[in-house]
């Protein structure tokens, strides 16, 4: 009975083999992907650059929305869908606008500057400090943006944000895209295309847009590289911040105004 | 002075049952309004990306700011040693957490994410002042239910004074805390001023007794519990004195604005051609919160009617909504000046184009929850006068008053 008991069962033996050899090709090369893909993710942000854009308005073309329409893209904000029953006029008054085209006009001179609004990446956002969980917060490579797993929704950085560079999501979200999650009763705003920064692009989707345009009024890169080309851009021209009076540091210069 | 005799709210059950009844339909609407806006979003509200706080943080603003208010009248016993006030501190200080309870019910469920108050209540940023203000309000309601306890304990009658200078300086912190939400925001014209938080401050003294007045006098006069004029008239004339200070801040708030060029644009938006916020500011604001209940509280006929006196009191508070809605509302209608000296022609994103406010209207939810945390604030009221030892059997001139006690 126990000599039986010791023979070794070579059936069960080879099954499990099997198994497991079964098991590890199926599993391995996920594994080995993932960890291919998560790659560039895998380097904590670091402050040795800073992000930010110099935008020269003499070269914002009137009338083109180039980066608007190709920021709403890359971050799916033309996914939002007016809700059953509201009006036209509440949903332009509601939706999410990471970026917008503004055109003023110098009451003195009567000269007309068209230029794009975007958050504007300040060193010192207001909006971090009023933020009462810390949901919205600056990485340390100067990009401002919302953590959307700890934002309540309490809107107080919006009150505080001297740009208006912020929305709340107001109504249910159907679609969105993995980079770019986004939830009812949350606020969010532009984060320099923060997808592209963590896997080591080159720029953002307005920058390439209005490249692409054939305008170049946007030029984004590392403000602490002397040598990027947004660096070079600002040591060139006069740049300033918009409301200077506030000593935010901006990380969006214009140009040109 | 007498010695008070404090006794539970006798009103006949019927009745009892009744009020309860109606202000608890009140809540329960405010919570389906509550419910509805969490499915739904808050694009069934009137707040826009432009208005960001609408309807439901006037309410709670106005609601916690009177909340330290109707502390005062403790306060006034207590700490500026006042005997005549003592009586009405138990009152004083139940009514403080109940509006501050309402009010921040209001608040947390206009949140876009009311059921991650959890994480506010575990994450914080020290450098906010929300952050400040969630310690400032639980602290208020531990600090007030410990000062309940030293005023109806006698074994603890001692701490009482200490317990209550605790509050004082408390309240006045928690009121400048609030204040200070809107005059530390240096990126909106209407605020950026250290004027606010003691004028939230001036404000908080007046709404809170005007609400204090309105809640012993209906609660005496359907109790029919005697209340000497002498108790009365000194509440009156202090809310005068309070809401003429109200006048005095909102003058220097102006001409503060008014001094330097920069703030012209929002000066003349709020006084001149705002529409709906220059009509509520002096309509509501000056003339209904502030003159009209003035003249009344001091008029040598009217200043001595019950029901003039009553209808004082509903004007400071109808008038400080106005107020707060002017300063909340009208502050966020009035577009950010990011382009000095520039007009904006053209904007992809309501920016104020040629100077025009943003849109703002109330939407039936938004009221109908701001009002439910009046009703909630009322209920915790009614059932704690109800079931404790919370307001004395009499006022009478010959209770509050020694020297008319003496006569007698």
């Amino acid at each position: 009975m126990t000599q039986e008991h010791d023979k070794v069962d070579g059936a069960r033996r080879s099954f499990i083999g099997a198994a497991a050899g079964l098991t590890a090709a199926t599993v391995a090369p996920g594994v080995i992907l993932h960890t291919v893909a998560a790659a560039p993710r895998a380097e904590a942000v670091t402050d040795k650059v800073r992000w930010g854009m110099l935008i020269d308005t003499a070269k914002c073309a009137d009338g083109c929305t180039a980066c608007v329409q190709a920021c709403d893209r890359e971050n799916g904000l033309d996914l939002q869908i007016k809700p059953e029953g509201a009006s036209e006029q509440m949903w332009d008054r509601q939706r999410a606008v990471w970026i917008r085209k503004v055109q003023v006009q110098d009451n003195l001179t009567g000269r007309v500057t068209n230029l794009p609004m975007l958050c504007q990446h300040c060193e010192h956002p207001p909006c971090v400090d009023v933020c009462p969980t810390g949901a919205s917060f600056k990485r340390a490579d100067g990009i401002v943006m919302v953590d959307r797993h700890t934002c309540i929704g309490c809107r107080y950085c919006m009150m505080a944000c001297p740009y208006k560079a912020r929305s709340f999501i107001h109504q249910v979200v159907a679609e969105k895209l993995t980079a770019t999650p986004r939830g009812k009763g949350c606020v969010e705003s532009c984060n320099l295309c923060v997808h592209r920064r963590d896997h080591g692009e080159a720029s953002t989707a307005c920058a390439d847009a209005c490249a692409a345009a054939g305008h170049h009024a946007i030029v984004f890169g590392d403000l602490k590289d002397a040598g990027s080309a947004v660096s070079k851009a600002m040591a060139a021209a006069v740049s300033r911040q918009i409301r200077e009076d506030l000593d935010l540091n901006t990380g969006v210069r214009y140009s040109s105004i | 002075m007498k010695r008070i005799v404090y006794r539970e709210w006798r009103l006949q059950p019927e009745r009892y049952w009744g009020l309860l009844a109606i202000l608890g339909a009140v809540a329960a609407i405010a919570g389906l309004a509550a419910l509805y806006m969490e499915h739904h979003g808050h694009w069934v509200t009137g707040m826009t990306n432009q208005v960001v706080w609408g309807t439901p943080h006037v309410f709670a603003v106005f609601l916690i700011v009177a909340a330290s208010g109707a502390l005062n009248v403790a306060s006034i016993g207590t700490v500026f040693g006042r005997t005549a006030y003592k009586p009405l501190g138990r009152l004083s200080g139940l009514l403080s957490i109940a509006l501050l309870a309402g009010g921040l019910m209001v608040l947390v469920l206009d949140l876009g994410r009311p059921e991650r108050l959890v994480v506010a209540a575990t994450t914080y940023n020290f450098k906010s002042i929300f952050a400040w203000n969630i310690f400032l309000y639980t602290g208020f309601m531990v600090i007030v239910v410990a000062y309940l306890w030293t005023m109806a304990e006698r074994k603890v009658n001692a701490y009482s004074k200490p317990v209550g200078y605790v509050a004082f300086v408390w309240r006045l912190l928690l009121t400048m805390g609030t204040g200070a939400i809107f005059g530390f925001l240096v990126a909106r014209q209407a605020y950026d001023t250290a004027i606010l938080p003691p004028m939230f401050i001036i404000m908080s003294f007046a709404y809170g007794l005007a609400i204090f007045i309105l809640v012993l006098m209906f609660a005496y006069h359907q109790d029919k519990r005697p209340m000497g004029d002498v108790m009365l008239f000194k509440l009156k004339n202090l809310l005068g004195v309070f809401v003429a200070a109200i006048l005095l801040l909102t003058l220097m708030y102006h001409l503060t604005k008014l001094y330097g060029t920069k703030n012209h644009g929002v000066e003349a938006f709020i006084l001149m051609t705002g529409g709906i916020y220059t009509a509520m500011f002096w309509i509501g604001w000056i003339l209904v919160g502030c003159l009209a209940p003035l003249g009344i509280v001091y008029h040598p006929v009217l200043g001595k009617d019950r029901t003039w006196i009553a209808a004082a009191c509903g004007m400071v508070i109808l008038g400080g909504l106005a107020a707060v809605y002017v300063i909340i509302i009208g502050g966020q209608a009035y577009p950010l000046e990011m382009f000095p000296g520039k007009t904006i022609l053209a904007s992809g994103f309501h920016d104020g184009v040629a100077g025009a406010a943003a849109w703002y209207s109330p939407s039936i939810p938004e009221v109908l929850l701001g009002i439910g945390g009046v009703a909630v604030a009322l209920i915790i009221t009614a059932v704690g006068v109800r079931v404790l030892q919370f307001l004395p059997e009499s006022l009478s001139d010959q209770v509050v008053d020694p020297h008319v006690a003496a006569k007698g």
